[in-house]
């Protein structure tokens, strides 16, 4: 069905309409959907002004297909199919749209991406739309849905906003729902000539949490040009200073957390990249140029496994998390039987095998996937935040980073405490001789020791491609920071690499505010040194034969 | 293998050899005329510069058909100065002295071009720089293809200030002489337009910083006043990725707080997940989505050429390809290659440039373009939503720094220099 046949459609029935008089049903009558083709219409072949008045019109008609359209319009997924013009929804399904009429809702066929233009948006449209979906969707089963709208209509001075929220006010049951609606209507009120309204309004809004009232409650204590208070009675002035005062130290304390948690996430990142490297350095003692290539490797096989299953983003992201592992490992395992068995005690020699190793990785994956970085796509579940109040939200991914890091840690350890390999490595790492006068494969060890730590350092690169860059310098931007997690925290120590990961996160957390970022990295690595200075051996020496060593 | 030949053998063998090598060459200068390529294609500069190189493979080829220059074949010198900036100015030495390049076309960073800039002024070659970049400066032997800061942090600000009404600033870059110099203009031209200092925020981060958490909170905290906020970004290539995903995480959307980059074209937006940056804004003077029939022409040459009905081009290629048919007019009209005659001729040569205008060399050696602002899609492309309604002649030194606002570059005679203070009617002396 097109919309022009519609149109006509709509033409044919309205003169039967006008000879015979017949009575229709309004639900069906064509004559109610008049409007909203006009406000299509606009939608699809007008200017940006046009299309700004056609979302209007389209939420004043009431029609049940407004709210799918504005939606779908909002959420890119309006497009006129290049043939015929007709406007349609499409969903995504990796290989083109499933898409269905705009205007009846009903199924269509898939198409290619290439037979349809999207209808485009411009950020002040975006935020028209917001608005009037919010209006739409004030009334929604769904409190998280209701209040989003209520939150987008927030600012709104329109009367007829005002009316719609008056309205739910009265029968919304969901208490974050109703209060959200409620400062929205508090803050009105500190609008107002009468005095007792304002007292009133600031007793009631100074326990709750909203950027909006603290912004308010400023702007009353501030002056004019003319060296005038906003706000002319003092003694609403000063119940102002006295709330902000209470909100304030709600907000010192919620913005602590927060930076704690971006401490700890900090941190996380430096443990995964580092805990590899602690089996590998700390543990073997062989400097390892190349583990940040490792890790560059783990995150392009996160990048092939989404190619593979691109319909399964959060499926793919799980499976990368072995393959990685494997794909690190064996690269791992050839490095040292193929390079490092041969350097062993010769540090300096291994340190630059390692490096020109990580230089033939780096141009390597130039060559194969281009020297562009390539796009990982991060699953709904990790992306956005976890919205506690309006003071304090922790982002899901790096929420996701630290919980996986603890978990990669914890079973690390476990591996090296309770499994045979484990002990076998510590026994090598303890004292070389005796373990291998008691039997022990010191070769094999060593080459699945080395696998080991690669193969985490693979798992870290999939954590990595859900924040940063996947490109050929991925590695490179991570080596420094490991090797001085490792230093700091004590070499051959895994519990030192994780303390000392999260101790260097916080503080460089707690330092940027005050330093800013490259001034506070600074700070860190003069703190390092002159500890080093201080601590040879970090800040959990290794005790026993193996430290005399 | 030489080794098992007979001596009369093995003397017959290598003067065929050292004659082939030898009238080889002699054909080549002869009959060709060499242009330089001078863009990493190794090291952290690869991800923008290996397209520049094929951009100009594409061009020369594209020249040679259409019967080369001056009834010579062009010849492309090719060389890898492997994102080392020391190595660029080795790799110009080594074009302009050894392979004897007519001209050069290369470069990414600033400090890449301050690099060569010594070297090609000693030995008087050609260079031309297709990246956006700082201004300041105005070299003879350099010809300015990419933006000045009028050309495109300017207008950028004066969209933000009139089309959007945004009030307060978040001016963040990443730690180096670009973002720094451009910072310094924008941060002098706000208040020259009554932005309190208090409404200007400024933040730089080192190379590659990765995480944002606490510089996105702070944004988020500056731009919570009630008063629209923006960003405008002078943060370089890889950082990228991760501020803007964790400005989406974080709940900023463009709505709430634009960001406009300068840094970021449809190249680095094909590596990046678009989802979190829909909306955010960037200033160019081309984008890919410019609906004109020169640039369905040259995107499509792009696609054959490389063989991938996907790639991209972005702003610096059209600046090359700006650059390159500017040089090849001003030899045809020099009738010669030489850099002095080269450099004299290309001043006031016209090009129609991609987006639909004219384009022409200035005296001042950067050229007039369009200056278009777009919002990013999900496609990874830029739709215009603003520009200029002509051409903006670049500006080598900024009218809104103090120090510079009284010198102005002409190349021209009688002044003749890339510094001349019009108020003590000097040249400074200096060539940059």
């Amino acid at each position: 069905m097109k919309v022009n046949s519609l149109k006509t459609d709509y033409l044919l029935t309205a003169f039967f309409l006008l000879v015979f008089s017949f009575c229709v049903h309004a639900a069906e009558n064509p004559t109610a959907q008049q409007p909203l083709f006009d406000a299509l219409h606009d939608l699809q072949q007008g200017a940006i002004n046009d299309r700004e008045h056609a979302i209007a019109q389209l939420s004043e008609i009431q029609s049940e297909r407004s709210l799918p359209i504005l939606r779908a319009l909002l959420d890119g997924k309006l497009f006129t199919l290049k043939s015929g013009n007709q406007l349609v929804i499409g969903e995504d399904n990796h290989h083109g749209y499933d898409i269905s009429d705009a205007v009846s809702g009903i199924k269509l066929d898939s198409i290619e991406r290439s037979d349809v233009t999207k209808i485009n948006l411009t950020n002040n449209l975006r935020v028209s739309l917001r608005k009037t979906i919010g209006q739409l969707e004030l009334n929604a089963q769904d409190p998280v849905i209701r209040l989003a709208a209520v939150k987008a209509m927030g600012s709104d001075d329109d009367e007829n906003a005002l009316a719609l929220l008056h309205k739910r006010a009265d029968i919304e049951k969901e208490s974050n729902v109703k209060q959200a609606i409620d400062t929205i209507f508090l803050l009105k009120e500190m609008n107002s000539s009468d005095k007792a309204l304002r007292i009133a309004a600031i007793d009631k809004l100074k326990e709750v949490n909203s950027i909006d009232v603290v912004n308010r409650l400023n702007v009353m204590i501030e002056k004019d040009d003319n060296g005038n208070y906003l706000e002319s009675d003092a003694e609403v002035r000063n119940l102002a200073k006295v709330a902000l005062v209470k909100i304030n130290s709600r907000l010192q304390f919620y913005s602590t957390i927060e930076t704690v948690f971006f401490g700890l996430s900090l941190g996380a990142v430096l443990v995964l990249a580092a805990i590899g490297l602690a089996i590998t350095f700390g543990v073997m003692g062989v400097i390892n140029m190349a583990h940040g290539e490792l890790m560059m490797l783990g995150a392009y096989t996160t990048y092939v496994m989404q190619q593979l299953l691109p319909n399964h983003l959060g499926v793919s992201l799980f499976l990368s998390i072995p393959a990685a592992f494997v794909i690190s490992g064996l690269a791992g395992i050839i490095i040292e039987r193929g390079i490092i068995r041969f350097l062993y005690g010769r540090p300096l020699e291994t340190l630059l095998a390692t490096f020109g190793v990580s230089l033939v990785l780096q141009q390597s994956v130039r060559s194969i996937f281009s020297p562009l970085n390539r796009s990982v796509a991060t699953p709904e579940w990790m992306s956005g935040s976890w919205q506690i109040n309006d003071f304090l939200s922790l982002t899901w991914n790096r929420f996701y980073i630290l919980v996986f890091c603890l978990m990669v840690f914890v079973l690390l350890l476990q591996i090296l405490r309770h499994t045979r390999l484990g002990l076998e490595v510590r026994a090598v790492a303890q004292n070389r001789n005796m373990a291998k006068a008691m039997g022990i494969p010191t070769d094999s060890v060593d080459a699945m020791t080395f696998g080991l730590g690669s193969g985490i350092a693979g798992v870290a690169g999939v954590a990595l491609s859900q924040i940063t860059n996947v490109g050929p310098n991925l590695g490179q931007a991570y080596i420094v920071d490991s090797f001085m997690v490792v230093v700091f925290g004590g070499v051959g120590n895994l519990l030192g690499t994780l303390v000392a990961g999260f101790s260097l996160g916080i503080a460089n957390k707690f330092l940027e505010p005050f330093a800013g970022a490259v001034l506070a990295k600074i700070l860190v690595l003069i703190f390092i040194i002159l500890f080093i200075q201080k601590r040879p051996r970090g800040l959990f020496p290794q005790k026993g034969r193996a430290a005399d060593s | 293998m030489t080794m098992k030949f007979s001596n009369p053998l093995r003397k017959l063998a290598l003067t065929t050899v050292l004659s082939t090598v030898l009238f080889g060459s002699a054909f080549a200068e002869e009959d060709t005329i060499k242009v330089g390529v001078l863009h990493s294609l190794s090291g952290t500069m690869a991800i923008s510069e290996t397209t520049l190189k094929d951009t100009m493979l594409m061009l020369i080829d594209e020249q040679n058909k259409k019967g080369g220059l001056l009834g010579k074949k062009l010849e492309a010198v090719v060389v890898d100065p492997a994102s080392n900036w020391p190595l660029f100015a080795e790799k110009a030495r080594e074009l302009i002295t050894k392979d004897k390049v007519s001209a050069i076309f290369g470069c990414w960073t600033s400090v890449s071009r301050k690099s060569v800039l010594p070297v090609i002024e000693e030995l008087n070659g050609l260079l031309f720089y297709p990246v956006q970049y700082e201004g300041e400066e105005s070299s003879k032997n350099v010809f300015y293809t990419g933006a000045a800061p009028n050309q495109q942090a300017i207008p950028a600000v004066d969209y933000l200030m009139n089309d959007l009404k945004v009030q307060r600033w978040v001016l963040a870059g990443t730690d180096y002489v670009y973002p720094r110099t451009t910072n310094k203009i924008l941060e002098a031209y706000l208040k020259s337009k009554g932005v309190a200092s208090k409404d200007i925020m400024i933040n730089y981060t080192p190379f590659g910083h990765s995480d944002w958490q606490s510089i996105v909170a702070d944004i988020k905290k500056f731009g919570s006043t009630g008063k629209k906020t923006a960003v405008v970004s002078t943060i370089n290539g890889d950082a990228n990725i991760p501020f803007y995903k964790e400005l989406g995480n974080q709940g900023i959307s463009a709505e709430k707080i634009p960001v406009i980059a300068f840094s970021v074209g449809e190249e680095e937006l094909s590596g990046m997940d678009t989802k979190p940056l829909v909306g955010h804004l960037a200033a160019w003077n081309y984008f890919m989505s410019v609906d004109s029939t020169k640039n369905a022409a040259f995107i499509n040459q792009w696609h054959e050429y490389t063989k991938n009905p996907k790639r991209t081009t972005n702003d610096p290629m059209e600046a090359h390809y700006i650059g390159f048919n500017m040089w090849v007019k001003a030899v045809e009209k020099a009738g010669t290659t030489d850099a002095t005659a080269v450099q004299k001729a290309i001043i006031g040569v016209e090009y129609p440039n991609l987006t639909g205008g004219m384009s022409k060399m200035l005296p001042n050696h950067h050229i007039s373009k369009p200056v278009l602002i777009g919002e990013i899609q999900d496609d990874g492309q830029l739709m215009t939503v603003w520009q200029t309604n002509k051409l903006v002649d670049g500006d080598a030194w900024s009218d809104f720094l103090p120090e510079s606002k009284p010198i102005i570059a002409d190349w021209t005679a009688p002044i003749n220099c890339g510094n001349f203070n019009t108020k003590t009617k000097k040249c400074s002396g200096q060539t940059y």
